[in-house]
């Protein structure tokens, strides 16, 4: 029998739980709205390190540690390690699995990785191919301007629908055992284009692949946008999630209250971060404290996670290719909801 | 010299360039890179038909200092060694001329690189 | 709806959603910024004048802009360059100043990479089509000048 519901969507019939998060964040974070809901707040970016991509690791090793902490398990009990970052050859979530000695799959999903990567867990703790998983993503504002942007010290503005990379990890713990949050099911995104050039507007890129993704699960499932407390997508920004909207009500969906956009909640307005915030870290780090705390107390009964990304190289837009986008969807349950 | 109508003409047109360079940047969305390219490119075509040198007459370093400055020394540089020199001089007459500039920023850049670490922004 | 049709509706959505800069404030910025650049090249060049009244003018230019250069690369490596920058625009990017800044932001950011392949090999990445299309233009010009 296939635990399969329509064309994209997979259901979870052993229900995987969160047993444990960790979220690390850098200053700028710290300062912006869900400062108070973080585990920890570097006051240093650096971290102790002398590279912002040996910070950008480091915070990963922090976080998955941390989240084995919480989850009450020790490093051995985990099965496999899902991580994955927006660094060349994902070196930052390789070189915290080398540091940690746990068995380990290297993701890329760009932004779409904290999603990515609870769909692979659970799909492994479903299956029985493991008790415990881990799964990671972070990104680092240093480590991504390099590699994406300019240096540093370049004196630029950066344009109005631009989006500020953020510097967090977050990591959750995934199996089998008590804890009030589950996972029921998830929906895998396809690779969707528009034809969207502007690096600078990375939003308007990915909310095509929000709405299809979205769009398919709702099908799939025969939800309606009401039926979910939360609908909460990772990185889009301001413009992205506006957009977004706009899309699923030219599809004939209306979501509005209950729907909002991690990049656009985690900055204050007078950050000057334009649209908000990007990248895996972004997601992943609200995730991980704020939604899995407000799933635990019952407050939020209903999530459907919307990670998104934008697959793009440096080199792949300066031969001019427009920008693909993918999302993939976690929908988490609070309490032992029966039926999908 | 220290002459204060100089200073406001030289305020005026050094801004009035890079005014026009910002109005690039927001209705083309251009990088800083080509913005440094196009205004280089614009120095040396100014130089060669000869209108460079009046405005620099005119308003001094708010020509000069800007990038088209840089251009306009390129060309004059090649064009006048050119005269003495023949094709060679076409050669070594441009970087000759804008050597200093190159250099200096080569050797500071290379010191302060050395000294001081990027640091994130706030 | 044809996929390319789709795309163009949806680019024209966007570039109709998207917010703008304000042009006039950011106008100013790099009008003001810049004029100072380009007073304090100036008066550099009149200090020079002034102490060394045998010098040429040309020569006096080439010293302020040396110094200009100097000092535009040290305001990179004490982090002020890339303030002035976000709020100046253009206007410090199109004075010699936001040339050198090209070249030693890279520097400190490579630098990490080693001297060799970080450092001295990614100077240029910025600063380097700057010299190439300047040298190549100005041996056109020059051979153009010679031959008629």
């Amino acid at each position: 029998m296939l635990n399969r519901l329509g064309e994209q969507t997979i259901v979870f019939t052993n229900k995987p739980r969160v047993l444990g998060s960790c979220s690390i964040v850098g200053p700028k974070e710290g300062k912006g709205n869900f400062g108070k809901y973080f585990h920890k707040v570097l006051g240093d970016d650096l971290f102790g390190e002398d590279s912002y991509e040996k910070a950008e690791s480091k915070m990963m090793q922090f976080a998955i540690t941390e989240a084995i902490q919480d989850a009450k398990i020790t490093k051995n009990d985990i099965d496999i390690l899902f991580a994955g970052d927006l660094m060349n050859q994902i070196t930052s979530s390789s070189f915290a699995a080398r540091t940690l000695q746990v068995p380990y799959i290297g993701l890329f999903g760009a932004c779409s990785t904290m999603a990515e990567s609870l769909i692979m867990g659970s799909v492994y703790v479903d299956g029985g191919f493991a008790k415990y998983v881990a799964c990671a993503t972070g990104s680092h504002f240093s480590s991504a301007e390099k590699q994406f942007r300019y240096p540093l010290e370049l004196g630029t503005q950066r344009p109005p629908s631009s989006q500020w990379t953020v510097t967090g990890t977050g990591c959750s713990i995934l199996g089998c055992g008590e804890s009030p949050i589950s996972i029921v099911s998830a929906t895998i995104g396809k690779v969707v284009d528009w034809a969207v050039n502007d690096v600078n507007n990375m939003g308007a890129a990915m909310a095509p692949a929000a709405m299809s993704t979205l769009k398919a699960h709702l099908d799939d499932t025969g939800k309606k946008p009401e039926d979910y407390d939360l609908i909460l997508t990772g990185d889009l920004g301001k413009l992205g999630s506006e957009i977004l909207m706009d899309l699923m009500e030219y599809n004939g969906y209306k979501i509005g209250n209950n729907y909002s956009d991690c990049g656009q909640m985690m900055f204050t307005s007078t950050q000057k971060t334009f649209m908000g915030g990007s990248g895996c870290g972004c997601g992943a780090s609200i995730l991980n404290s704020y939604v899995y705390d407000r799933l635990r107390t019952g407050e939020l009964k209903n999530v459907l996670f919307i990670a998104t990304g934008a697959l793009m190289s440096t080199v792949s837009s300066q031969q001019g290719n427009s920008i693909p986008g993918i999302a993939h969807a976690v929908e988490f349950c609070y309490g032992g909801k029966k039926d999908v | 010299m220290f002459d204060p109508i100089m200073y406001l003409k030289v305020f005026a047109i050094g801004g009035l360039v890079c005014m026009i360079g910002q109005l690039l940047i927001i209705t083309t969305k251009i990088t800083s890179a080509r913005i440094l390219v196009s205004f280089l490119l614009l120095g040396v075509f100014m130089e060669a038909i000869g209108i460079f040198e009046p405005i620099k007459q005119f308003a001094g370093a708010g020509i000069s200092v800007p990038i088209i400055g840089f251009g306009a020394s390129l060309a004059r540089g090649a064009i006048d060694a050119g005269n003495t020199l023949g094709v060679l001089g076409v050669f070594t007459g441009g970087l000759t001329a804008t050597a200093g500039g190159i250099a200096a920023a080569i050797l500071a850049g290379y010191v302060f690189g050395l000294i001081f670490n990027s640091k994130t922004k706030k | 709806m044809n996929e390319q049709e789709r795309n163009e509706r949806y680019n024209a959505y966007i570039e109709a959603k998207m917010p703008k800069t304000k042009p006039w404030p950011t106008l100013f910025h790099a009008f003001w910024t810049g004029g100072l650049i380009c007073c304090l090249g100036e008066l550099i060049k009149d200090l020079f004048l002034y102490f060394f009244p045998y010098m040429s003018t040309l020569d006096a230019t080439n010293w302020s802009l040396i110094i200009l250069i100097i000092l535009a690369s040290f305001l990179t490596g004490i982090g002020v360059y890339d303030r002035i920058g976000a709020y100046a625009g253009a206007g410090s990017i199109v004075p010699i100043t936001g040339f050198s800044n090209s070249i030693a932001s890279p520097a400190l950011e490579f630098k990490r990479e080693g001297l060799v392949f970080g450092l001295m090999a990614k100077m240029f990445i910025i600063a380097g089509p700057v010299i190439v299309s300047g040298t190549v233009a100005s041996i056109i010009v020059g051979l153009i000048y010679l031959f008629i």
